[in-house]
């Protein structure tokens, strides 16, 4: 019994000391940041890499003294990719002080976009979410960062017109995923295709898009399009590499969207090698060649670790670090507004409006964020696969972004 | 529910007949009535309130299944789908007419009454395994009807947007106000089922359930039933799909795909069918169960983790002890929750005299 009683005040005593050191760490001058992530759902595949580059990102600016001072705590949440527990996991942001939030999912953005207003507490939804969501007027606390599909369906179009010379009287095949994300460039396609004069026709893709021989024989035997721009989700890009190139359509006249666009869809389909010339959209840089990768392989090594796995799947990795150094600029920006006071979310929120000129070496778009463009104008690069690795093919650019506008405040006027 | 009694005093059939048939059900029941009106939304902060308000939508839709599967014993593996008519139809109302939610909750459950009762239709010619994949395809149509008809989704994002429930111009629009208003319906929710259950209608479910050919020759019309038992069930299924709605403050039908229908399911099962109790408990544990452990890790995992590993190490530990418990729970009861919850009391009952 005496040792029960000694285990238990042990027990006691163990809480009360790490009750003490949490309080103590509480002193500190301290941000806390809420991260939605999916590491164990459907997307699992893009979470598990994405989100250790936003915490190697939050840990290698903690390293170098935080934020004017401030340390930054993430609190990260797995969502699964299912609305629920997003929604506890914004109201547990909340509880615990966050300053801005990172989302993860479209149903989930969706569901959060009035709390988020509601609450004065900023998401960010890079590569998902609504393209409407661009308008800060619209949706005041939610922030695409990222190029929206809108504008990616703009920047397919431009570079296909770069490839092509001229797009009057060619024939565009747009293989998408069927479903309202894949559905929500058609305005912006059907468009240009008026504007240009090229002919399009589109080929959905079921969910889960592991099936898709009959769209690929349609369009390679019948429609013999003279380019191909493709949306597909999870394992659909890899299929669709696969089938394409078992079709002898020439690679190199196909471009994806930003979720077929990573290393592991590439090498899923069969290794860099095979997919000579696949282009792919990206909104944050590729690689390893940038001063903030190279800052974060060094920290590693100081700790006297080697940098994860993870940093290998760049494509991923640097979006994870994209929109983790969003995150810092903008508190950063909210701190020096307030002459080094700890800024509330609402200020946090002004920060994040301010970000212009910030590219991390490149890592980052030249992008403008605003009170009423949330998007940051839309940039996006092109990378090719070449001699088994991606290759930047076209620097950071604005495709069609007229168009873009014009269905961003028409679909403004109308709600 | 904590009480026993000495023996059968009931001397009419009223008495028989009550919900509570003492008098300290009823305190207890006024009991549980004050803590949830009054001290939790007092004492508790909004972060817990978000959570319960999941749990008592949860609830709505648990006993609604619970309804079809557990007492009727029609499986239907389509009720995320059901939701979505809900969602969708109240969505449609609410902004293309400006209805309000009193007028949009019970249109939305109507038409997903409606549109069971025809994914239901099968149910008359096939049961059990064939009746799933039936229910299945009733879920892959209606998800792919509102992924195309624009009428109904309100164009290519199909989600539409509407506005905080309000009352008399009071407005529902923080966690701890929605407490309120989903609690209201949650426990119209239970009160009904209750009483459902035990009515004839209840009865005649049973029936079929047990043995349809049976209730057959007794004179119960198993073709009323089965389709009754869909329309309520699908009844209760619009009018959570109409809640998360309002909850969300959009209509999307990402948020009622299939994997909805599978978690329903696992709650009633978890939670035992054929009882309401055990949705209660069911629809609770699985809303509750990975917040617990998570919240368990973040305290405890930290002294056998770096910061690095723990969001892995969470997610992964999650979903492992979840399935770990629900095989655990499962094997210790079969029955589920509630018949746990009666083993314990009918322990209790006689300690410390168990023989």
């Amino acid at each position: 019994m005496t040792r029960f009683v000694r285990s238990v005040l042990g027990v006691a005593a163990t809480t009360a000391t790490l009750a003490l050191g949490a309080g103590q760490a509480f002193a500190q001058k301290e941000v806390v940041f809420g991260l939605q992530c999916d590491r164990t759902g459907p997307t699992a595949n893009v979470g598990t890499v994405l989100c250790p580059g936003y915490q190697d990102y939050i840990a290698l600016v903690n390293s170098k003294g935080g934020v004017e001072g401030y340390k930054i705590k993430v609190l990260e949440i797995d969502n699964e990719y299912k609305v629920p527990p997003a929604i506890e996991a914004h109201e547990r942001f909340k509880k615990e002080g966050a300053v801005l939030e990172g989302l993860y999912g479209t149903p989930q953005t969706a569901a959060l976009n009035k709390k988020l207003e509601e609450d004065k507490i900023l998401g960010t939804s890079p590569g998902f979410g609504t393209s409407p969501a661009a308008d800060g007027k619209r949706f005041p606390y939610t922030f695409p960062i990222a190029a929206s599909y809108w504008s990616q369906g703009g920047a397919a179009v431009a570079f296909a017109k770069e490839k092509l010379g001229t797009l009057k009287g060619k024939k565009i095949a747009y293989l998408f995923y069927d479903n309202p994300a894949g559905k929500e460039p058609l305005p912006i396609l059907e468009d240009l295709a008026k504007a240009e004069g090229f002919e399009l026709r589109t080929f959905a893709v079921p969910a889960p898009g592991l099936e898709m021989g009959a769209q690929i024989l349609d369009i390679t035997g019948r429609y013999k399009p003279d380019f191909i721009i493709t949306h597909l989700f999870g394992r659909a890009p890899s299929v669709s590499i696969k089938e394409l190139k078992g079709k002898g359509f020439p690679l190199s006249k196909v471009v994806a969207f930003v979720w077929g666009s990573s290393e592991a869809d590439i090498i899923a389909a069969g290794g860099m090698g095979t997919a000579e010339g696949y282009n792919t959209i990206q909104f944050a840089g590729v690689g390893k060649d940038f001063p903030v990768i190279k800052d974060i392989e060094a920290m590693y090594k100081a700790q006297g670790k080697q940098p994860p796995k993870e940093m290998d799947s760049t494509v991923l990795y640097n979006r994870g670090v994209l929109v983790a150094a969003l995150h810092v600029e903008a508190l950063r920006n909210a701190i020096k507004a307030k002459n080094g006071a700890m800024p509330t979310s609402e200020e946090v929120k002004k920060g994040m409006e301010a970000v212009k000129g910030f590219t991390l070496g490149g890592l980052v778009p030249p992008m403008a964020i605003t009170p009423t463009d949330h998007e940051g104008g839309g940039w996006v690069e092109v990378w090719t696969v070449k001699g088994g690795k991606l290759e930047r093919t076209k620097a950071w650019f604005q495709g069609n972004r007229p168009v873009i506008e014009k269905h961003l405040a028409a679909d403004a006027s109308k709600s | 529910m904590f009480h026993r009694e000495s023996g059968v005093f009931k001397t009419t059939y009223a008495a028989d007949m009550a919900l509570y048939p003492l008098p300290i059900a009823k305190w207890t029941m006024i009991a549980l009535a004050v803590i949830f009106v009054l001290i939790v939304p007092m004492m508790v902060h909004e972060y817990y309130l978000s959570i319960l308000n999941l749990i008592f939508i949860a609830i709505v839709g648990a006993l609604g299944l619970n309804i079809l599967v557990g007492y009727t014993g029609q499986i239907s593996i389509g009720h995320g789908a059901f939701m979505s008519v809900g969602a969708y139809t109240a969505a449609n109302l609410a902004v293309k007419l400006g209805l309000p939610f009193w007028l949009t909750l019970p249109a939305g459950g109507l038409m997903a009454a409606l549109i069971g009762v025809v994914v239901g239709m099968p149910s008359l010619r096939i049961k059990g395994l064939y009746l799933a994949i039936a229910t299945l395809a009733g879920q892959l149509i209606i998800e792919w009807t509102i992924n195309r008809v624009p009428a109904i989704s309100g164009g290519a994002q199909a989600s539409i947007e509407v506005d905080r429930p309000s009352l008399f111009g009071f407005a529902f629009n923080t966690q701890g106000r929605l407490y309120f208003f989903l609690l209201f319906f949650a426990v119209i929710a239970i009160v009904a089922t209750l009483n459902l259950v035990r009515s004839r209608i209840g009865r005649a479910f049973v029936a079929v359930r047990d043995q349809d050919i049976a209730a057959e020759i007794i004179g119960i019309n198993i073709y009323r039933y089965k389709l009754l038992a869909f329309a309520i069930s699908s009844f209760y299924a619009g009018v959570c799909g109409v809640l998360y709605t309002y909850y969300f403050g959009i209509a999307n039908y990402e948020q009622f795909q299939l994997i909805v229908s599978i978690d329903y399911l696992a709650m009633i099962i978890i939670g035992g069918l054929g009882s309401v109790l055990g949705s209660i408990l069911g629809a609770t544990f699985v809303t509750l169960l990975p917040i617990v452990i998570r919240i368990f890790m973040e305290n405890v995992g930290g002294l056998f983790f770096t910061a690095a590993e723990m969001a892995n190490v969470i997610s992964g530990l999650r979903l492992g002890v979840f399935g770990g418990l629900i095989i655990f729970f499962l094997i210790v009861e079969p029955e589920g929750l509630n018949r746990l919850w009666r083993n314990i009391r009918s322990y209790f009952r006689v300690w410390p005299f168990s023989y």
